[in-house]
């Protein structure tokens, strides 16, 4: 192993790593976006692993900081796994159905990023939660 | 790399690994490992997160769900049920006393509400093994802008400003004593890590050197480039083997990395760091009779001054300051002395680490403000005491401090107000006592302890502590008088303004504040003959209760020393003169028919 020889470098290390230990910062995670996907074993079926992965990679590669991703368990719709749940801070959340992997990455970019609901993906919550 | 987007963080501190949370550490992986996730959950070995009552802990982020008490089979399950579907295991969070609600996240815990991590940042967060971890914690970035961007005086400016004194018992400003070392001429300079963490029941220095040793390292190196020293010690207890094993590997990594040794950064500065271990005295932790036993003489005091910031080891200016000392420093740099002086009172800036223990709910290690309270802490952060009973004292500062009773309960914590009251902050452990503990016994106690500990080199510690003892002695033994309560004071007060050091100066607080606040008590001991608490033996007297006895016999049976008597089916009664004050009797009755006061 090199050493180090400028702060810079130093820098550079730091913000390599940091992803490493930036999705255990809980602190403030109440004014966070959080991503939930449904991982229950319908949604691992349908793909939820990959999906949640990819989310993550996408968070990851957009650099976005303010991004909680979480698994959720079963929330009942069988028929529309792998489902994926956006929730702004003090915002409604938004539910969506049908996520693949490849729909995942792009919820990151059009919704958390740009904050573009993706209409066509939205599944009608047909619940309360009491 | 791979991106992981599950953490399990487990506490690898002394307290949780030995309530197996190694184990738990190796079925968390194999678990993983079996369900083909061992690239997306990632298992973190940490250090203390300060619920010790609690452990084993293990956080999942980033959900910030907190887990307490697991064993093996509950570690199973929460791979399970929490990390493969995505299902909070609730009966094995966290249990909010009160209200018997299950807390899931770290944040909605009392223990954690009110407070504020500075020294304790990386721990419970970070894998201390990892230097990287560190480094992605903004580790190492301080001593990076002190090299680059700052002269000496410039840091020391800035931690003067921030008002930051010292965390091992003294309170000394910490910039002062750097500033005062760095004036003192010398081609060669020390500085010294004071790991002695020897009070009972204190425990934050080890947390923090097994959770973060690379933070101690760091502002050793920072203090070494502002007084001019290339060369450090950190003095640690051989007791304390993780803490060496994490500070060795800290050390070898930081090396590795040329963040310590030679030309650190590319600069002219170069730092060495060294461990040597102390054998477990307690007078060790004065800074003298530590500077002796690093150069391998007696662990005995010397007479100041010359303080160490003139002539220290082996007769070179040295700056000792304490690991809680040091753990603070960083972030001063990198957030500044204005953030770091809003936290606190007037007096006393950051925040101050408290070993919480006794007899109170949740024993453990809290990170607060100065100037909360000590209610605050003992029953919103500790949960208050343990089955209900009634508070009667906290007992701050160690050997060295004082008792301090319920009427005082709403004084802000600082320097000043403990010293105020007839205590002291010394390291930081707190133990809380309740109705059954007897303050005479406490002192007692403490001052046991410092006999022990007295290296003997002075007379008022070596003959005068012994002879306060005797006295003590003599009282809970049902044999004191009057007059022995006013030659205790009278010796305590000779003690503390005649002893060389500050183990002597200090160790008849402990009596001296309890006689102040539970004077009572000591003239029950002495003029009634009775321990109203029923904690010393020798005052106490069992009785028969004439009402409830139904002359079964079963007491006169287990009896050693036949003291007691009386026919069947008849009340029984106890000869005082024969009674050896066992016990036995009492656990025997099924009537509830004993008693003793």
């Amino acid at each position: 192993m090199a050493g180090i020889k400028s702060l810079d470098e130093l820098k550079a290390i730091r913000d390599k790593y940091r992803e490493n230990i930036i999705g255990r910062d809980t602190s403030n995670s109440e004014n966070k976006i959080r991503i939930s996907v449904g991982m229950a074993t319908c949604g691992i079926a349908s793909g939820a692993r990959d999906t949640i992965n990819a989310i993550i990679d996408e968070v990851a590669k957009e650099k976005l900081t303010n991004v909680v991703v979480v698994q959720s368990g079963c929330l009942g719709y069988c028929y529309a796994e792998p489902t994926v749940e956006v929730r702004f801070p003090g915002k409604e959340p938004v539910l969506y159905g049908n996520i693949n992997a490849e729909r995942g990455r792009e919820l990151v970019k059009k919704h958390i990023k740009n904050g573009e609901i993706q209409k066509d993906w939205i599944l009608e919550r047909t619940f309360k939660n009491i | 790399m791979p991106n992981y987007r599950m953490n399990l963080l487990v506490c690898g501190g002394t307290g949780c690994k030995a309530s197996g949370s190694s184990e738990i550490i190796e079925i968390f992986e194999k678990e993983i490992e079996k369900a083909g996730l061992k690239d997306e959950i990632h298992v973190i070995t940490t250090g203390c997160f300060g619920f010790c009552e609690k452990g084993p802990i293990v956080k999942v982020t980033p959900d910030n769900v907190f887990y307490v008490e697991v064993n093996s089979e509950k570690a199973v399950r929460i791979i399970n049920e929490h990390i493969i579907k995505g299902r909070i295991v609730e009966e094995y969070l966290y249990k909010e006393p009160i209200t018997k609600e299950f807390l899931p996240e770290q944040s909605d815990m009392p223990f954690y509400k009110k407070q504020i991590r500075i020294a304790l940042r990386n721990c419970g967060f970070i894998d201390p093994e990892n230097i990287y971890e560190y480094i992605a914690a903004d580790g190492y970035q301080a001593l990076g802008k002190v090299l680059s961007e700052m002269t000496p005086e410039e840091v020391i400016e800035e931690v003067k400003k921030s008002g930051l004194r010292g965390r091992g018992g003294g309170g000394f400003p910490t910039g002062l004593k750097w500033e005062m070392t760095r004036k003192s001429e010398s081609k060669q300079k020390y500085v010294i890590c004071n790991a002695d963490e020897g009070d009972p029941g204190a425990f934050m220095d080890r947390s923090i050197l097994e959770g973060d040793p690379h933070s101690v390292l760091e502002a050793m190196a920072i203090c070494g480039y502002c007084i001019g020293a290339d060369k450090g010690y950190i003095y640690i207890r051989a007791e304390y083997p993780l803490a060496i094993q994490r500070l060795r590997i800290a050390i070898k990594q930081a090396y590795e990395l040329g963040l310590l040794g030679k030309n650190i950064l590319s600069s002219n500065f170069s730092f060495d760091i060294d461990l040597k271990y102390g054998a477990g005295a307690f007078i060790c932790g004065e800074e003298t009779a530590l500077i002796n036993s690093i150069e391998g003489g007696r662990g005995e005091p010397t007479v100041k001054p010359p303080f160490p910031a003139q002539k220290g080891l082996w007769k070179k200016p040295t700056n000792i300051n304490n690991v809680e000392t040091f753990a603070n420093i960083c972030p001063i740099i990198l957030k500044g002395a204005d953030w770091f002086k809003s936290i606190g009172t007037e007096k006393s800036k950051g925040t101050k680490v408290f070993a919480l223990a006794g007899k109170v709910n949740n024993v453990g290690l809290v990170e607060v403000p100065m100037g909360l309270t000590l209610r605050e802490i003992i029953y919103d952060l500790g949960g208050g005491i343990k089955g209900g009973k009634a508070f009667k004292a906290v007992q701050t500062g160690g050997p060295s401090g004082g008792c301090i009773p319920k009427e005082h309960l709403d004084t802000p914590i600082d320097y000043d107000n403990l010293t105020k009251i007839g205590s002291m902050m010394g390291s930081g452990g707190m133990i809380v006592m309740d109705e059954d503990d007897c303050m005479v016994n406490i002192a007692k106690f403490y001052l046991e302890f410092t006999c022990d500990e007295s290296c003997g080199r002075c007379t008022p510690c070596r003959v005068g502590n012994m002879r306060m003892l005797e006295i003590l002695k003599e009282i809970t033994k049902g044999r004191g008088t009057m007059e022995h309560l006013e030659e205790l004071k009278d010796l305590g007060q000779t003690i503390k303004d005649t002893a060389l050091c500050g183990l002597g100066q200090t160790s008849p607080n402990p009596v001296l504040s309890t006689m102040n606040f539970f004077w009572n008590e000591y003239v029950a001991h002495v003029k009634d003959k009775t321990c109203p608490a029923g904690v010393c033996t020798a005052l106490l007297k069992y009785y028969i209760l004439p009402e409830k006895c139904v002359g079964c016999t079963a007491c006169a049976k287990v009896c050693p020393t036949n003291a007691i008597s009386g026919e069947v089916r008849k009340t029984h009664v106890i000869d005082r003169e024969k009674c050896i004050k066992c016990g036995a009797c009492m656990a025997t009755c099924r009537f509830n028919a004993i008693t003793r006061r």
